[in-house]
């Protein structure tokens, strides 16, 4: 018989990747434990900090709504505006680090080991990261957006077409049109994709490569050596955990409310919060069996879903808007990002601070306070890929994907606007009086069998945030049992519940707003932590064999 | 009466595993049957190994240190499983197809109060395997 400790020791590995060498093993830190029939396998301290922070956060949120309201009322813009140029210049060392990573030799090392083959095909791969990543945005700004900053926010000073008096200004059409595209697709194309591949790639790196858990603090491990298996580790996970469960349950709220005003102006159901409160119970519940059926049975079989439903849609509203009109709009709006994209992207002496700070920064801060839950679940499905396969995966293709959705759900509804400006429902919830959550369906009002699609296009906003959900949960299952991913299954049933649990506190007490200002905080450190992963990568590259 | 045992192991908890690695092995000396000793592992690295690479020589060694020590012919197969919380089951379900096994000899746990909500592995693989599956209870 063996005797236990040999099995578990970590032999010098072989095989060509360069493994780093530590005494560090996987699961020394947790404890194991059985309560009541439950057996649990948690990292320590990890999991108990996060779970104490995030309840004590929301009894501040809940016990003094209103300085809490306050505080991070002033946060957020303060914060997007004084760091407006850090976000945009760090954004665009993101872009360049990984369009340098496609084209230089490093582009040939595989993740994994030379020999490691993909786990997934391209189609699930795609479906997974894309439902994880982005879903629920295209949903809420596919109309939102084109046609506020066509209208209104005026980026790099393009004037509006719309007059005071609701007239259009021929002479701005042309130029306003192609900038609400651009300035659009700035904020959904390479910019967001790159800022989840430096990190989903820096945590597969030294996962698959180097052999280190698949937790955040792993990519640090350059930087600060045995060190991230302490005290700075704990830190540096406990925040990835906070800033995933907080985003996911703050959008899980709001996705409630959006859900509950498409209802409303559908159907008529009333809009309060025990609607919202059972959206959210049901949503939940339809993640719990997500994560209960795991990463192939349930997070892949309803990404899938999705997308084939949101490809549905996009052709519907392809085909009902006017293909040709539309296709059109695609290639102009391709062609304006491509030349607009260096002036967006210029962080310094901008005059359209409302733009740059209002949204760009704004944006900026959001995706990289999501970037360790997206970047991490990227990761865990794509073994095998070489990075340069997985930077044109995760940048180049999810990047021309929204510039297509954005053309057509933005295209169809400036197209509304322009040709009917006194009737067009979308000018009346966008440009008129301000209802994000209800510029999809005003677009969807103006095109045939309104009913039907609009009932789809709920079903896609509430189908986007299970699969937030459910991969949101897996992933903070895996951070907290110290980058387990076979943590047994009563604690990715708990982060789950969780996550709705807070989502509807904060809905009952008010604070949601306050919340995810604190999230978009934790954008700024994170920026820090996305170069200083830029630099990992790079040396851990070097390292490998190609 | 049997070929070849299919006696799945979990290389981080061979402690509980005695029983049914004592039994797996006295039937295959009893009936002069080959063992296939099969473990789950994961793409990511995990507390036992950093690739699956490292843990195939893992479970290798493992089977050759149980044949030379039981005095029985085994070897060893590997499953990845992308996720072994949930899809266990299943890896192990295909390799009773894939080895060729007539009889699959495994550990389970103490049934509980949530074996209602998430079956054991063993029942479910007693539920849906061709051949013949011996549950082995106790540590």
């Amino acid at each position: 018989m063996a005797d236990d400790t040999d099995i578990q020791g970590i032999p010098q590995p072989e095989g060509p990747s360069d493994i780093i060498e530590t005494d560090y093993q996987i699961g020394q830190d947790n404890i194991t434990t059985k309560i009541g029939p439950f057996g649990l396998d948690i990292h320590n301290p990890v999991f108990v900090i996060s779970g104490l922070v995030i309840i004590a956060f929301v009894a501040y949120a809940l016990v003094v709504p209103a300085q809490a309201a306050n505080f991070f009322g002033w946060l957020r813009p303060a914060l997007t505006s004084t760091f407006d140029w850090f976000f945009l210049l760090s954004a665009n060392i993101f872009v360049l680090f990984c369009l340098v990573l496609i084209v230089s030799p490093y582009g040939a090392v595989r993740l994994g080991g030379k020999d490691a083959s993909p786990d997934y095909s391209y189609t699930g791969w795609f479906a997974m990261l894309f439902a994880a990543g982005m879903g629920i945005g295209l949903m809420f700004f596919g109309v939102l957006e084109p046609v506020y900053h066509m209208a209104v926010s005026e980026p790099l000073g393009v004037p509006s077409p719309i007059a005071e008096d609701g007239t259009i200004i021929e002479a701005n059409v042309e130029a306003a049109r192609r900038m609400g595209l651009a300035a659009t697709s700035y904020h959904w194309a390479l910019h967001p994709w790159a800022i989840y591949a430096v990190v989903a790639l820096a945590l597969a790196l030294f996962s698959y490569n180097k052999g280190l858990p698949l937790t955040i603090r792993s990519a640090f491990y350059p930087i600060f050596g045995e060190r991230v298996w302490g005290w700075t580790g704990h830190i540096i996970d406990t925040l990835a955990v906070f800033a995933t469960l907080f985003g996911l349950a703050t959008s899980l709220g709001f996705g409630a409310q959006q859900a509950n005003a498409g209802l409303e102006y559908i159907y008529g159901v009333p809009n309060n919060v025990t609607v919202q409160v059972i959206l959210i119970a049901a949503i939940t519940g339809v993640a719990l069996i997500s994560v209960l059926r795991g990463l192939d049975g349930g997070v892949k079989v309803l990404s899938e879903i999705n997308m084939v439903i949101a490809l549905l849609l996009l052709l519907f509203v392809l085909f009902a808007a006017g293909a040709v009109t539309i296709l059109g709009d695609f290639v102009a709006g391709l062609g304006a990002y491509l030349k607009e994209v260096v002036p967006l992207s210029n962080p310094f002496g901008r005059e359209d601070t409302g733009y740059m700070q209002g949204w760009t920064a704004f944006y900026w801060a959001w995706w990289i306070s999501w970037s360790p839950f997206v970047g991490m679940f990227i990761a865990r499905v794509s073994r095998g890929r070489t990075v340069r396969e997985f930077i044109t995966c995760v940048l180049i293709i999810p990047s021309l994907v929204c510039l297509l959705w954005m053309a057509v759900f933005g295209g169809a509804a400036i197209d509304q606007v322009l040709s009917d400006p006194a009737g067009s429902a979308v000018k009346a919830q966008v440009i008129d009086s301000y209802n994000p959550p209800l510029s999809l369906f005003a677009m969807l009002e103006s095109l045939p069998l309104a009913a039907i699609t609009s009932t789809i296009g709920i079903v896609l906003v509430i189908v986007f945030f299970v699969t937030s959900s459910d991969s949101g949960s897996l992933v903070i299952d895996t951070i907290t049992a110290g980058g387990k991913v076979d943590a047994p299954v009563p604690q990715r049933v708990f982060w789950c519940t969780f996550e709705g649990l807070v989502a509807v506190a904060l809905l009952i007490g008010g604070g949601l707003g306050a919340l995810q200002a604190m999230v978009i905080s934790t954008g700024l450190p994170f920026t820090l932590v996305l170069l200083a992963m830029c630099w990992a990568i790079f040396k851990g590259l070097q390292a490998e064999p190609r | 009466m049997f070929k070849k045992i299919m006696t799945p192991v979990d290389l981080a908890h061979l402690k509980d595993l005695q029983r049914s690695l004592k039994c797996s092995a006295d039937l295959a000396k009893l009936y002069g049957a080959e063992v296939v000793f099969v473990g789950v592992t994961t793409p990511t690295p995990s507390s036992l190994a950093h690739t699956p690479e490292e843990y195939a020589k893992k479970l290798d060694a493992f089977a050759e240190e149980q044949a030379g020590a039981l005095g029985i012919k085994a070897s060893a197969q590997m499953v990845i499983g992308h996720d072994p919380t949930t899809d266990v089951d299943d890896a192990l379900l295909r390799a009773t197809r894939d080895t060729g096994a007539d009889l699959v000899v495994m550990a389970s746990h103490m049934p509980n109060v949530l074996d209602y909500i998430w079956p054991s592995n063993g029942g479910k693989i007693a539920e849906h395997a061709k051949c013949s599956v011996l549950v082995v209870r106790g540590t």
